[in-house]
C-alpha cells in the first residue's frame, strides 16, 4: 500500500469513528485528496499525521524531533532510581532555541531524591506563619485571586558544574533552566499578613514526603520571590511543584522549594537539611552558595555536533546571572585571544536567560570558542585561572572553582569540523 | 458616592503608608488554627523552640535503630547498608571538614540532626516517628559519631545545647544586599 492510498484509508477510517461535529465542519476539506507533486526538499509530499484525542486535547511535537532530558551527571545517581524516585535531570540545551525551556524538558532536581507527589490542588494549601501579626492559610484557589505577576526566570542548580569528562552541554550545563512564571509576590502576601519587623529570614518548605526546606533571607522575599502557580501558560508541572512554588530569582535552584505548604518567620537563619549542604569553613566560599554568579555557554556548536564545513554560522548560547539582567556578552573564536560583542537575540531581563548570537565565518581551522557575559551590577564570567588567581591558590587540572561554577565554558572545534569539549 | 470614598484609600495602601499596611489589603484566606500551626511547625530553629516535649538516649535509639527497620538500609551501626553512612569511614577524631558529609554531622546545631530524622525518616513513614523516638534515635547517631556520652538524655532542653564537632569552625551567612555582587570585592 503506498502512502497515498494509506491516508485515504486512515480518512475514511476517521470520518467512520468520528461524529457530527468532525464531518460537519472539517468533513468537506479533509476528503480532498492530498496529491500534491512532492516538493522539493520533503520527499514525502505531505504526508498527513493521523489526528487522535491526544493530538486534539493537548498536542505532540513531531516525531521527528527527538531531543530529551538525561540524568545528570552521567554515570551519577540514575533517575528515576530502583525505587522509582527522581533525583537530576538536565535539559538538552544543544537543541535549545531562544530563551524559553519547554515545560516538558525542564531540569529536575530534588532534595534527596523524592518522588514526586501527586496533589490535588483542591486539597492543598499554603500557610504563612511565624513573625507576622496575621498568619495566613491560602488554598490554590484563594491564592489566584491576588494580583498577579508574570516574570522569565531561570532557576539554575548548584549541581551544574562543568568538567572535561562530559561530552555535551546538556552534560556540562543542562541543570538550567528558563521559563514563563506566574504567581503573586511574596511581598504581596506578607504585607497582608502583617511582616513583623523581628523577621529576618524565612523558611520555605515543601509537603513532598522529605519536606525540603530552606532558609531565606527578608530582604529577598520582599524583594522579588513569587508563589508561582504558572509556567509557560499553564499550571506548573508536578516536578516543578504543583500547585505551588516559590521561586526566589537568581538564587541556587534548591532555594525554590517546590509543592511549597508553608512559609515562616523567623528572626534568624535557621540551619535546615538544605542548608546544611551549603555549610563551607569560610564565610567567603559560604557567601557564594547563594547567589548565582555570571555565566554564559555557547550552545551550538557544542560538544558533538558536527560543522559541516568551513563557511558561515551563527554561533548562539545563553547568558545569565543572579546578580540581575545580563548587560553584555562577548564571544572569541580563537580560544580567548581577542574577544568581541555578541548581539542579543531577546531582551535581557532580570535573572533570566538571554540567547545570544555571534555571526561567524569559519576557516576550517582548528580552534576554540567561547563565551563569556557581563551583568549589570558589574561582575563577570571568567578564566578557571583568573578565579584561582583570585582565590590565591594553585590552578590545575581539576580546580574546582568555589560556589557554583560559572567560569568560562571552551568548545574545541578539529579541522574535521567536529566539536568536543575544551576542558578536555 | 461611595467611589470616591474609596479610591483615596485604595492609593493610600499602594503607596504604602505605614498605617493602612497594618490591615490587610485583600482579605482573602483564612486563620489557621494554632492547632494546625503546631501540627506543621516542624521545622527546629538553632534555639530548639519548635522542639516538642520528650526525650531519649542513645541505648534506646540502638534498639529503635533495629526495631524500625534503619538497620536494612543504612548497615549495622549505621555503615555497610545501601543508604548513606551514618558514621564516618574515618574514624573518631579525624576533624568534621575533612570527613564525609554524613548526617548533619556538620550541622553547627543538633537540632538539625534531629529535625532531618523527624521529616524525613523512615524513608516511606516519614513523619510518623513519636518525639521519644526520634530523641532516641538523635542519641543513638550522635554517640556512635562521639558527640555526646551513652548515658546522655536528649530532650528539649539538652538537645539544643549540645556541641557539635564543628564548634565555631563554618562560614556565617553574610547579610544579603539586594543589587549587590554576592562576595563583596569578587568579580567574578
Amino acid at each position: 500500500m503506498d502512502s497515498k492510498n494509506s491516508r485515504r484509508e486512515l480518512l475514511k477510517a476517521s470520518a467512520a469513528l468520528a461524529g457530527g461535529i468532525t464531518l460537519g465542519l472539517g468533513g468537506k476539506a479533509q476528503a480532498q485528496e492530498h496529491n500534491h507533486a512532492a516538493t522539493p526538499g520533503s520527499e514525502n509530499g505531505s504526508p498527513m499525521i493521523h489526528g487522535s484525542q491526544e493530538q486534539i486535547a493537548y498536542g505532540q511535537r513531531s516525531k521527528y524531533v527527538t531531543s530529551v532530558r538525561v540524568q545528570h551527571p552521567i554515570g551519577g545517581r540514575p533517575s528515576p532510581d530502583v525505587f522509582g524516585k527522581t533525583f537530576h535531570i538536565a535539559t538538552p540545551l544543544q537543541d535549545s532555541v531562544g530563551v524559553i525551556t519547554p515545560s516538558s524538558l525542564h531540569y529536575v532536581a530534588t532534595t534527596r531524591g523524592s518522588y514526586l507527589p501527586d496533589i490535588d490542588p483542591t486539597q492543598h494549601t499554603l500557610t504563612i506563619h511565624g513573625l507576622v501579626d496575621r498568619p495566613l492559610t491560602l488554598t490554590t484557589d484563594e491564592l489566584k485571586r491576588f494580583p498577579s505577576v508574570t516574570r522569565l526566570h531561570f532557576i539554575e542548580c548548584a549541581g551544574n558544574r562543568h568538567n572535561g569528562q562530559q561530552r555535551t552541554v546538556q552534560d556540562t550545563h543542562g541543570m538550567t533552566s528558563c521559563a514563563e512564571w506566574t504567581g503573586v509576590l511574596l511581598s504581596t502576601l506578607l504585607k497582608e499578613c502583617g511582616l513583623k519587623s523581628s523577621a529576618k529570614w524565612f523558611v520555605s518548605e515543601g509537603a513532598e514526603e522529605v519536606k525540603g526546606a530552606s532558609s531565606i533571607p527578608i530582604a529577598k522575599g520582599m524583594d522579588d520571590c513569587m508563589i508561582a502557580y504558572g509556567m509557560n501558560g499553564e499550571p506548573l508541572r508536578p516536578q516543578q511543584g504543583f500547585p505551588v512554588r516559590i521561586m526566589v530569582p537568581g538564587f541556587e535552584g534548591i532555594y525554590h522549594t517546590k509543592w511549597l505548604r508553608r512559609i515562616k518567620l523567623v528572626d534568624r537563619f535557621y540551619m535546615n537539611y538544605n542548608e546544611f549542604g551549603h555549610l563551607r569553613p569560610e564565610d567567603k566560599e559560604l557567601a557564594l552558595g547563594e547567589q548565582i554568579g555570571p555565566k554564559s555557554v555557547i550552545t551550538y556548536p557544542s560538544g558533538t555536533q558536527q560543522l559541516p564545513g568551513p563557511g558561515f554560522y551563527e554561533i548562539s548560547g545563553l547568558a545569565w546571572s543572579g546578580g540581575g539582567a545580563v548587560k553584555t556578552v562577548e564571544v572569541s573564536t580563537d580560544g580567548g585571544k581577542k574577544w568581541s560583542r555578541a548581539q542579543f537575540k531577546t531582551t535581557p531581563q532580570r535573572m533570566a536567560h538571554v540567547r545570544f548570537g555571534y555571526e561567524w565565518r569559519w576557516d576550517g581551522t582548528e580552534t576554540e570558542i567561547l563565551s563569556r557575559c557581563t551583568d549589570e551590577i558589574g561582575q563577570r564570567q571568567a578564566m578557571r585561572e583568573e578565579i584561582a588567581n583570585w582565590w590565591n591558590v594553585p590552578f590545575e587540572r581539576n580546580y574546582r572553582v568555589p560556589g557554583l561554577d560559572n567560569s568560562i565554558m571552551p568548545w574545541k572545534i578539529a579541522r574535521d569540523g567536529s566539536v568536543t569539549n575544551g576542558l578536555a | 458616592m461611595l467611589k470616591v470614598v474609596t479610591i483615596p484609600l485604595l492609593l493610600g495602601s499602594l503607596v504604602g503608608s505605614p498605617a493602612i499596611a497594618q490591615s490587610p489589603t485583600y482579605g482573602v484566606g483564612r486563620t489557621p488554627t494554632a492547632e494546625e500551626l503546631r501540627r506543621m511547625d516542624i521545622a527546629v530553629g538553632p534555639t530548639g523552640e519548635e522542639l516538642p516535649p520528650g526525650r531519649g538516649t542513645a541505648k534506646e535509639g540502638a534498639q529503635l535503630f533495629l526495631q524500625k527497620g534503619c538497620i536494612g538500609c543504612h548497615g549495622a551501626a549505621g555503615a555497610g547498608g545501601l543508604a548513606p553512612a551514618l558514621v564516618s569511614k574515618q574514624g573518631a577524631d579525624v576533624p568534621v571538614w575533612q570527613k564525609e558529609r554524613i548526617l548533619p554531622l556538620r550541622s553547627p546545631y543538633a537540632t538539625t540532626v534531629w529535625d532531618y530524622i523527624n521529616r524525613g525518616m523512615p524513608l516511606g513513614l516519614e513523619g510518623t516517628m513519636t518525639p521519644d523516638e526520634v530523641y532516641s534515635l538523635t542519641a543513638y547517631l550522635l554517640f556512635l559519631n562521639n558527640v555526646i556520652p551513652e548515658d546522655q538524655v536528649l530532650d528539649q532542653q539538652s538537645l539544643p545545647e549540645v556541641t557539635m564537632p564543628i564548634g565555631d569552625e563554618f562560614g556565617k551567612p553574610h547579610e544579603f544586599k539586594l543589587n549587590a555582587p554576592r562576595l563583596k570585592g569578587y568579580p567574578y
